[in-house]
């Protein structure tokens, strides 16, 4: 009897702390866990009492020494979506670090963050990343390395969360932290056809496009960079060496 | 049972188009599909081909499942009297129609009906919106990479990024891309110019801020394996330069005048670097 009581308790115990139940919540799943150390460390959070309202209670909050409980109980629904807001903006400077980059490499590789939905890009795993710094301005995006574009959360829970939580500079940190996973461009691209003809301004737009790529890999290659089939190059196959043979080919069928 | 199920008849096709997942389909009109000109060639496609035409059109079909005993008798008496051909099994048979009435939808949707009560759909955004946040929700178009059967599932293409992505759902990852066909979404956008002109004020909107991955407030060096390397892809001429560029483009790739153009090359850098410049001082 005085062992079940002791595992009940601890198994509540458990479940209190703040961090783990907000990373519970439904639409949290983009977040890691920040260790205790970096929040409790004030050099961290400078700045963020301009953010956010009576830092030092919410830092006691979210590091479980103090329970919401305890305070008055007008104040605790602000108080907790405060706390919400400074893990957050904790949050965004913490997956700057190498312990964060570390532990979203781990929510990278399960695809925590979603699969790329273009078809060329073969389902690239996503990363999430603020359009500004601040909060409340703008929600969280999704960046795929792959075609280097932005796109909205599928799920409406999760466009809701701030960008601010995850910082402009995140996606850039991580792939110059993990350089080995920035990965191989595709060249392919869509030009819409009608009865299997190319329509005329797609195509010239595409061939466009075309063309600053060939710009571009042209001015790497000048400085010495490789770009064929390596980290942050194309893909290339031994006949897209010659794109307009390729191009005459294509029209020809 | 004699007056019952004809108060709750409810049509084949009507039926097809309410199944989970089957949104993305129109209800092709009847007389579409009765006129034989419209069907030419589907027969080499669909096997049970006339059965299944006549399940789509709700009449009378018969299945191995209606004759149990004819059945016994024939393969007893070693098919004697086969001119009627073998009966389908039921779920053959589903399979069949299915089969064939995504292959006729195909062609129902480049017809004026069928382009038209895409269009609405299309602007219903029944088919969804764009991911991609420069598109700004732009409304997507049911595509398929093949006209072949039974080869690729739909694609959505945006007329606004020009580029084809995965539904969101997976309900929508079983159905056949060659029901909606290739040609499909480059003749709406050519029959309705409206989808045009969201589109280009989409792409003005957002032409002025390129983007690219930023670290603190400094842009990434093209030379870096990190740096900058697709913007190519969903770029539009904006100098003038560029623009007689992209006219030269018109019939092929110009790319003699890539090999010499040394210089420009140099601009171009030179007109990164006052960019950054730029970022520095306003950050």
């Amino acid at each position: 009897m005085a062992t079940e009581e002791y595992v009940t308790d601890s198994s509540s115990d458990f479940t209190e702390y703040w961090i783990d139940l907000f990373l519970g919540i439904k639409g949290n799943e983009y977040f890691c866990d920040v260790d205790d150390e970096y929040i409790r460390d004030r050099f961290n959070l400078t700045g963020l009492n301009q953010e956010v309202s009576k830092l030092p209670t919410l830092i006691d909050i979210i590091t479980d020494l103090v329970d919401i409980e305890s305070q008055p109980e007008e104040h605790r629904d602000t108080l907790e979506h405060n706390a919400r807001i400074l893990y957050g903006l904790i949050h965004a400077r913490y997956i700057l670090t190498s312990r964060g980059l570390n532990k979203m490499f781990e929510k990278y590789r399960n695809g925590d963050f979603g699969y790329c939905p273009r078809v060329h890009c073969q389902l690239h795993p996503l990363l999430p990343i603020g359009l500004n710094d601040q909060p409340r301005l703008n929600s969280v995006k999704l960046y795929c390395a792959k075609c280097e574009d932005l796109f909205n959360p599928k799920s409406a829970r999760h466009s809701v969360i701030d960008g601010a939580y995850f910082g402009t500079s995140f996606p850039a940190m991580f792939f110059q932290n993990f350089p080995q996973v920035i990965p191989i461009h595709s060249k392919e691209t869509y030009v819409p056809k009608v009865f299997g003809f190319k329509l005329h301004e797609y195509s010239k737009l595409n061939r466009w496009r075309e063309l600053q790529r060939i710009k571009l890999e042209k001015r790497l290659v000048k400085n010495g960079v490789q770009i064929s089939n390596v980290v942050g190059g194309f893909v290339t196959d031994p006949v897209e060496d010659h794109p307009q043979e390729l191009e005459q080919s294509a029209s020809r069928q | 049972m004699p007056s019952d199920p004809e108060d709750d008849y409810i049509p084949w096709i009507q039926q097809f188009c309410e199944l989970f997942g089957h949104d993305y389909f129109v209800p092709v009109a009847q007389e579409f599909i009765e006129d034989d000109f419209n069907l030419t060639g589907l027969s080499s496609q669909v096997p049970y081909y006339r059965e299944a035409l006549y399940t789509i059109l709700d009449y009378q079909v018969e299945t191995a499942e209606d004759h149990p005993d004819e059945k016994a008798i024939l393969n007893g008496s070693h098919s004697n009297n086969n001119t009627k051909t073998e009966l389908p099994n039921k779920a053959l048979l589903a399979r069949s129609a299915e089969l064939l009435y995504g292959l006729i939808h195909a062609r129902y949707i480049i017809s004026k009906p069928g382009l038209t009560a895409m269009a609405s759909k299309f602007e219903r955004n029944e088919f969804g919106s764009c991911p991609r946040y420069f598109c700004d929700g732009m409304h997507l178009i049911p595509v398929g990479s093949t006209d072949m059967a039974g080869q690729e599932t739909v694609r959505l293409y945006c007329p606004c990024c020009n580029d084809i992505y995965i539904p969101s759902s997976s309900r929508y990852l079983n159905i056949d891309g060659a029901f909606f066909g290739t040609t499909f979404p480059g003749l709406l956008v050519k029959m309705f110019p409206e989808i045009e002109n969201q589109c280009r004020i989409r792409i003005n909107k957002f032409n002025q801020n390129d983007f690219g991955l930023k670290l603190f407030g400094f842009k990434i060096n093209e030379l870096s394996a990190s740096g900058p390397r697709m913007k190519w892809l969903k770029m539009h001429p904006k100098s003038s330069e560029e623009k007689d560029e992209y006219n030269n483009c018109e019939y092929s790739i110009p790319l003699d005048e890539v090999s010499t153009g040394d210089e420009s090359d140099m601009d171009d850098n030179g007109e990164d670097l006052d960019d950054d410049d730029k970022t520095m001082a306003s950050e």
